[in-house]
């Protein structure tokens, strides 16, 4: 099968994502699956990002990153074309402890996207979506970074004051 | 050290994951300011660049579970039920602090909010709202 330049476009993005962000990097994210507002990624168990030592399970706080990460990259794969996205809020229940020893995986589907916001759901699982460690729900807002620059965030804030829009 | 010093330092010891993003925590009187100084490994978006808003939520959900451990002596880690992060304005390369509110602590529920900021309190970059189940050791 031959790949469409926008399925290409869309793997190389989500590589991108993965090695050119620091954290994901850390934590070791890849991605296992992406195409068609759905993305599929893996972070692999390790006893750095445990969250409470005495079962081994993995915190609740890399679910949160391997989730909003994940919901990203599907919006990235709902899109025909590139665009800086950020992400508005981001609810997670979770169901029951991750196993021990065992890699998470995080699958990603962007159901809806409008001109300015893109809604995803997302679960995380072991094995089975169906017998998830938790579930996620979030908003993105596309073309967040209009008019700001690579760097914006080096330059001193002009958000000093409260109530500013960002 | 007081017994909710001895707690807040056991607990952000005992998660291997705060210890792996760099959170510490002062604690004034009963009032606690969770700190995640700002290192490399915590960007999200490089060109910004800006801390990955996952980091903020795991930083939000320790600084909540910590504020929990202050407040009473549990039998074990509280465990989270579910939280809903806002995202305000993206997270510059420095420092971030976060203080938690504890809503309610029941006897199996807690209910908490907490505010991450920079620079300024009163300009917030992201807020968390958690449910947590809870054991309060009885006394």
């Amino acid at each position: 099968m031959v790949m469409s330049d926008h399925q290409e476009q869309t793997r190389f993005m989500a590589k991108a994502m993965n090695e050119g962000s620091p954290q994901a990097r850390a934590l070791g994210f890849e991605t296992l699956e992406i195409g068609n507002a759905l993305a599929v990624l893996k972070v692999p168990y390790r006893p750095e990002i445990v969250g409470d030592p005495e079962t081994g399970v993995i915190a609740g706080g890399v679910m949160t990153t391997l989730l909003d990460h994940a919901s990203g990259q599907a919006v990235h794969a709902a899109l025909e074309t590139w665009t800086s996205i950020a992400t508005l809020d981001l609810r997670i229940d979770y169901m029951r402890p991750a196993e021990p020893g065992r890699d998470v995986l995080a699958r990603a589907h962007c159901y809806k996207v409008t001109r300015s916001v893109a809604f995803v759901r997302a679960v995380a699982y072991e094995d089975d979506p169906e017998d998830p460690v938790a579930t996620a729900q979030a908003t993105f807002m596309l073309d967040s970074s209009a008019g700001k620059k690579v760097g914006a965030n080096l330059k001193p804030s002009r958000t000093k004051r409260a109530g500013d829009a960002a | 050290m007081s017994d909710a010093d001895n707690r807040l330092v056991a607990v952000l010891g005992s998660i291997p994951y705060a210890t792996f993003l760099g959170v510490t925590a002062e604690l004034a009187g009963d009032e606690m300011t969770a700190i995640l100084p700002f290192s490399d490994h915590i960007v999200g978006n490089p060109m910004l660049p800006a801390i990955h808003g996952g980091v903020l939520g795991a930083f939000m959900e320790m600084t909540a579970l910590a504020q929990l451990s202050v407040a009473s002596p549990m039998k074990r880690q509280p465990r989270t039920v579910d939280v809903s992060i806002e995202y305000l304005r993206s997270g510059r390369p420095q420092t971030t602090f976060a203080r938690a509110t504890i809503k309610k602590l029941g006897r199996r529920v807690a209910n908490v909010h907490v505010e991450a900021w920079q620079e300024t309190r009163a300009a917030p970059i992201a807020t968390l709202r958690g449910i947590f189940l809870v054991a309060p050791s009885e006394e």
